[in-house]
């Protein structure tokens, strides 16, 4: 079924955006990531254009981590406290990235930036998390677990400021969740994701959260960002198409609530690897896009204006 | 919205009517002056009917509201394809085709189709911002300009036919892709003999969003704030009434 989208200006199949939402969705469950990463892509490649795609994104992604921030919280797996203070931080940084992001599009460079952020860190992640989560697998197929400490500390957990956080059981800086959410809200700007693919191994290695923890205030710091987000781009650029937005969470929400089912069945780190590959995988997809030679040297863009 | 749609068909009423004169020796109409692009728009065709008084060739020109065009070329830098030039071109019609009788140089000299804008080889397409560029390299922008416009189906790929129907009557079809811009569009008919422009006629032809979509994007251009902030309310409903849902089975 077609259906003409009032804001992309253009026509699409209703079917294919429900399916990418529901798959994307069903990741984003599993994975407790909002799946930005996926889907701001998928629906490029389907025609979209990118700003569109960017702030429809955004506002999809408020449902579908709302969607899955409720099972998550069922289950006790929301530390507000963590969250909150992670959100003043991405708040700062959201608004800062929509300053770059204006300065880049001026310069005709956004697009670039987008992908080299991508290739960056989807790569970097990625690997970490690979090794990481496979490593984990190694050593649980050996042994019991044998942990001694409740978390490890390191330096950024010295820092000033230090605040207690009962649910993740830590003791630490509260600049460090506040850097994290800012490097998250840059990210939701910049490259239109809610940034779950970051904070979540920066939850886990950085601050040393408990992994049950993570992906419920992760989803829970998202559906602010993601907020935040559509709010500005909404009212800058007015890019966020409301029919697509709809569709896409229409597939999205069912699919993360599959994905939070399944997520249950799924050990910690065969998780993490998983994502690890689809992370990867993505950015080698990039980079290669980045260094071969394009179809077509020359780009058009139109500016919009009077309409 | 209503009111909107009301005044765009009598702004066609007004605009369409007193046109087209007999003695002019042409005379020409669209099967219709609204494209209304509803909820389910795949795209759509107009049918330009007409006559002429005397035998000539017939060329029909659309064009869709002017748009300002950044086009920039991609270099290597370092192993990496980034954008480097860029030209911009002012008043590119967002739409553009052209149908003739025959093909267009049968019947016209480069002068004439330069000056009337007629095929796209003849669109007066010059950036604005590229004096002192040398012109090979302008030719290149603006090939690009024309080759990213056929890509998105904005500017036709081939000259249309306009077929006569007995000796005076004409007809041509135009068709219009779903990501069609809105806006008022023209349309020029020339009656060219001889090599000179009998007469010409122009018709507009509006494009335009109905119903739920051009509620939205109403919304959305009007009311940015109200917008951005109900998209959030709707979003936020969804993902708990839907959690609610699988909560319960």
């Amino acid at each position: 079924m077609q259906v003409y989208l009032p804001i992309a200006e253009l026509s699409v199949n209703a079917f294919v955006i429900l399916v990418m939402g529901g798959t994307v969705g069903f990741l984003s469950g599993l994975f407790g990531v909002g799946g930005g990463f996926l889907m701001t892509p998928l629906l490029i490649f389907i025609g979209i254009p990118p700003t569109v795609a960017v702030g429809t994104q955004a506002n999809q992604l408020v449902a579908a981590s709302v969607s899955g921030v409720m099972a998550h919280w069922r289950r006790g797996n929301v530390d507000v406290k963590m969250g909150t203070v992670m959100l003043a931080g991405s708040a700062v940084g959201t608004l800062i990235g929509v300053w770059i992001f204006s300065i880049l599009q001026r310069l005709g460079q956004i697009d670039l930036v987008i992908s080299l952020c991508y290739v960056f860190f989807l790569g970097v992640i990625g690997s970490l998390m690979l090794v990481e989560s496979l490593r984990a697998m190694f050593r649980r197929g050996r042994s019991g677990s044998g942990r001694g400490k409740l978390h490890k500390h390191n330096v950024l957990h010295g820092l000033p400021f230090k605040m207690r956080f009962h649910k993740s059981r830590l003791y630490i800086s509260a600049l460090l969740p506040l850097s994290v959410g800012l490097l998250g809200g840059l990210l939701v700007a910049i490259m239109g994701i809610g940034g779950g693919f970051v904070l979540v191994p920066a939850m886990i290695y950085l601050m040393g959260m408990p992994a049950s923890a993570v992906a419920g205030t992760s989803l829970y710091q998202i559906i602010f960002t993601t907020a935040i987000a559509t709010f500005l781009h909404a009212y800058t650029t007015q890019t966020v198409d409301a029919l697509l937005a709809l569709l896409l969470l229409a597939g999205g929400v069912f699919g993360a609530q599959f994905g939070t089912k399944a997520a249950g069945t799924l050990k910690g780190e065969q998780a993490r690897a998983l994502l690890a590959g689809l992370v990867l995988l993505v950015g080698l997809k990039l980079a290669f896009d980045l260094v071969s030679v394009p179809v077509d040297l020359f780009s058009i863009e139109v500016a919009d204006f009077g309409r | 919205m209503i009111v909107r749609i009301a005044a765009a068909a009598v702004t066609v009423a007004v605009a369409t009517a007193p046109q087209a004169v007999w003695g002019q020796g042409l005379e020409a109409d669209l099967s219709s002056h609204l494209i209304a692009i509803s909820t389910d728009f795949t795209g759509t065709e107009v049918v330009l009917f007409g006559a002429i008084a005397e035998p000539g060739d017939v060329a029909v020109v659309v064009q869709g509201p002017p748009e300002q065009v950044v086009v920039r070329r991609k270099a290597q830098i370092a192993g990496i394809w980034m954008n480097r030039a860029s030209m911009t071109f002012q008043n590119v019609p967002s739409y553009y085709s052209v149908a003739t009788t025959r093909a267009i140089e049968t019947f016209a000299d480069e002068l004439l189709l330069e000056r009337e804008g007629i095929g796209l080889d003849y669109l007066r397409l010059v950036p604005s911002d590229a004096e002192g560029a040398p012109a090979e390299e302008v030719a290149q922008f603006r090939e690009a300009l024309i080759r990213a416009k056929q890509r998105e189906d904005l500017f036709a790929t081939e000259i249309g036919q306009v077929n006569f129907r007995q000796t005076l009557l004409f007809r041509t079809t135009v068709s219009f892709p779903a990501n069609v811009p809105t806006g008022q569009y023209l349309i020029r008919v020339f009656l060219i003999r001889d090599g000179n422009i009998v007469t010409a006629q122009t018709t507009p032809l509006f494009v335009s969003k109905i119903g739920v979509g051009s509620l939205i994007f109403a919304f959305a251009r009007d009311f940015a704030a109200a917008y951005g902030l109900a998209a959030i309310i709707v979003a936020v409903l969804a993902g708990w009434l839907t959690s609610l849902m699988f909560r319960r089975s």
